[in-house]
């Protein structure tokens, strides 16, 4: 099943251009990568984090203040953003995994909510106007960015290399362990894995994917705003992950697909975009905990069995 | 110098009061039914909005344009209509999700919480309406020797901590109360007693829900009613509750009222740290007494 879903996805990813506009192509892939990097803990290791737009929209404003104001390459600054939210990831992690469950989404929220006030605050961030004009350039010295098509091949390797950074840690021991503490955190203890570590492992290498994803969305939309690193962000990046399947590989991607496509269509309709995203939340909770792909998965098995 | 502390403190003291209302709420639901209410602050939200509603908006909607529900009965109808809507979500929702992980209760709450915002934000202006039915008998000031301070704010001071305490003294310390605790212990045996525990976790909710729509209504006057007021203060609410650890009612307030307090006079000596404080101080509480100030370490 995953075998075939791997080759789906390549070949959407490379033929999306024929048929999307690639700029919102892009911010697919970016949202789907968050996404992805987001289930790693919430599906796998069975943390609620509310705070992983800290993450996104914190390496947005690293990258493009390192493209825009130091006058680094692109990859540079998306190398770059990464590594700070990673950084970031450590020290938010190590405060949260202090306390269990709800506490741990509370806690991360609070602390995304420093995050949120430092970007309006901090001198180079620009406050309410946010990060503007952070320019392409080139790839390497060779390719242009500026040309929407080699952007667009650029964020697909990001995303595919990203998503394969999550797939390998999901189908290594490492993944494994992280299975165990999600299913039973006291046996996993029992059994001599040092709980915390593996907990703080898996929160920094998700915060620093959320970082790729985030830096990368900077790139693309040369803008870095505050509305990356809002609470709103955060909770969006749950819903994909719900809507689309904790726990399963590929689901995140067709959670942000469906919430950013329809996020895109209900543009034109002020709030209601919030009214209708609530909504699905609570749909979502009260009768489909599974998502998209874990449905799919159910009833495959029930078709084999 | 001390007198700017102490007119920071009260201002602090005020939305301390709010602070422990709403921790509070969040406490007892917390107790009885082990579910983070992330829609506190928008119940909170919808409590302001039905007073606004009830004074500017009702009378035109049925017909009679000179009808004008003021702050006194909007005192009382808004914690209803509030509370109404909470045992409507706990019967129709919450309850289905007692036997799943707890973030299900959080989740399920946030998107309430995303739908009451949105649907406000349609209808209202996001930087807020002011309130018009400010009471007569408390509008002005009142002289308090170190500085001039509303009337009205300290009515909301007062008030809040009457029910608060009233709050403490009927869960800690009458049979009602007594009947909570054992079924925030052992709802099973409870219920082996004859106690109609499903009843109780219903009323609880309610009751907590309750209070954000009283602390909604209280706060119209003085912030003005925005759809995003729930928003913004639900986070704050969040790092107060781990502050002080839900374990204790009496913590919960007393948490709320300190932290509003530190966060008036932060406003003195570093004012664009003031919105941060309180998140700072949780991460101190986490480095030294990660169970909370009031919390039973597990």
């Amino acid at each position: 099943m995953n075998k075939i879903l791997w080759i789906v996805l390549i070949v959407l990813v490379l033929t999306a251009p024929a048929f999307l506009y690639p700029v919102f192509a892009m911010q697919l892939m970016c949202f789907a990568l968050f996404a992805c990097a987001f289930n790693l803990l919430l599906g796998y290791t069975g943390l609620l984090s509310f705070g992983h737009a800290a993450f996104f929209g914190g390496a947005a404003y690293i990258a493009g203040h390192v493209i825009k104001v130091w006058g680094f390459p692109p990859l540079v600054g998306i190398v770059c953003g990464a590594l700070v939210a990673a950084v970031l990831g450590y020290v938010i992690g190590a405060l949260a995994i202090r306390r269990q469950g709800i506490y741990f989404a509370m806690i991360t929220l609070a602390l995304a909510q420093i995050v949120y006030f430092l970007g309006l605050q901090l001198p180079f961030t620009g406050g309410e106007n946010g990060l503007q004009g952070i320019p392409r350039g080139n790839l390497l010295g060779i390719f242009d960015l500026n040309q929407s098509l080699t952007m667009y091949y650029f964020v697909a390797a990001i995303f595919l290399v990203g998503f394969l950074i999550i797939y390998r840690a999901i189908h290594s021991p490492f993944g494994e362990v992280l299975q165990a503490i999600r299913e039973n955190e006291a046996r996993a203890l029992s059994l001599g894995y040092n709980v915390d570590r593996f907990k703080l492992m898996a929160f920094v290498l998700s915060a620093g994917i959320a970082g790729l994803a985030g830096a990368t969305k900077a790139v693309v939309f040369q803008f870095a705003s505050l509305t990356d690193l809002h609470w709103s962000t955060s909770g969006a990046v749950v819903l994909m992950t719900l809507l689309g399947g904790m726990g399963t590989v590929f689901g995140p991607i067709v959670g942000a697909v469906i919430v950013i496509a329809l996020e895109y269509k209900l543009a034109g309709f002020g709030s209601w975009v919030q009214v209708i995203i609530g909504l699905i939340f609570i749909v979502c909770v009260l009768v489909f905990r599974r998502g998209v792909i874990g449905e799919m998965a159910r009833l495959a098995k029930v078709k084999t069995a | 110098m001390m007198r700017l502390i102490l007119a920071q403190g009260m201002l602090g003291l005020n939305n301390g009061v709010f602070y422990a209302m709403l921790s509070l709420g969040l406490a007892v639901i917390f107790g009885m039914l082990n579910v983070i209410n992330f829609a506190h602050g928008a119940l909170y939200m919808l409590g302001a909005f039905v007073a606004l509603l009830l004074y500017s908006y009702l009378g035109t909607w049925i017909g009679i344009d000179a009808l004008h529900i003021g702050f006194w009965p909007a005192l009382v109808i808004s914690p209803i209509v509030v509370g109404l809507l909470g045992i409507v979500i706990e019967r129709t929702m919450l309850r289905r999700l007692y036997s799943l992980d707890h973030i299900y209760g959080l989740l399920l709450t946030f998107g309430i919480a995303l739908v009451l915002q949105g649907v406000f934000s349609n209808y209202f202006n996001i930087s807020g309406t002011p309130y018009p039915a400010m009471p007569a008998a408390l509008t002005g000031i009142v002289n308090l020797g170190f500085m001039m301070f509303p009337k009205y704010r300290l009515f909301v001071i007062v008030f809040s901590l009457i029910v608060c305490f009233l709050t403490w003294y009927v869960i800690e310390r009458t049979r009602i109360g007594a009947y909570l605790r054992a079924g925030t212990e052992n709802p099973e045996l409870v219920k082996a007693f004859g106690i109609n525990v499903p009843l109780m976790v219903t009323l609880t909710f309610g009751f907590g829900t309750a209070l954000a729509g009283l602390a909604g209504v209280l706060a119209a006057p003085i912030y003005s009613v925005s759809p995003l007021m729930g928003a913004d203060v639900i986070i704050i609410v969040f790092a107060v509750v781990v502050i002080g650890g839900m374990g204790s009612i009496m913590g919960a307030i007393v948490t709320g009222l300190a932290l509003g307090l530190i966060e008036g006079i932060t406003k003195v000596f570093y004012a664009p740290a003031a919105n941060t404080v309180i998140f700072f101080l949780m991460v101190i509480v986490l480095l030294v007494r990660p169970a909370g100030l009031f919390g039973r370490q597990k």
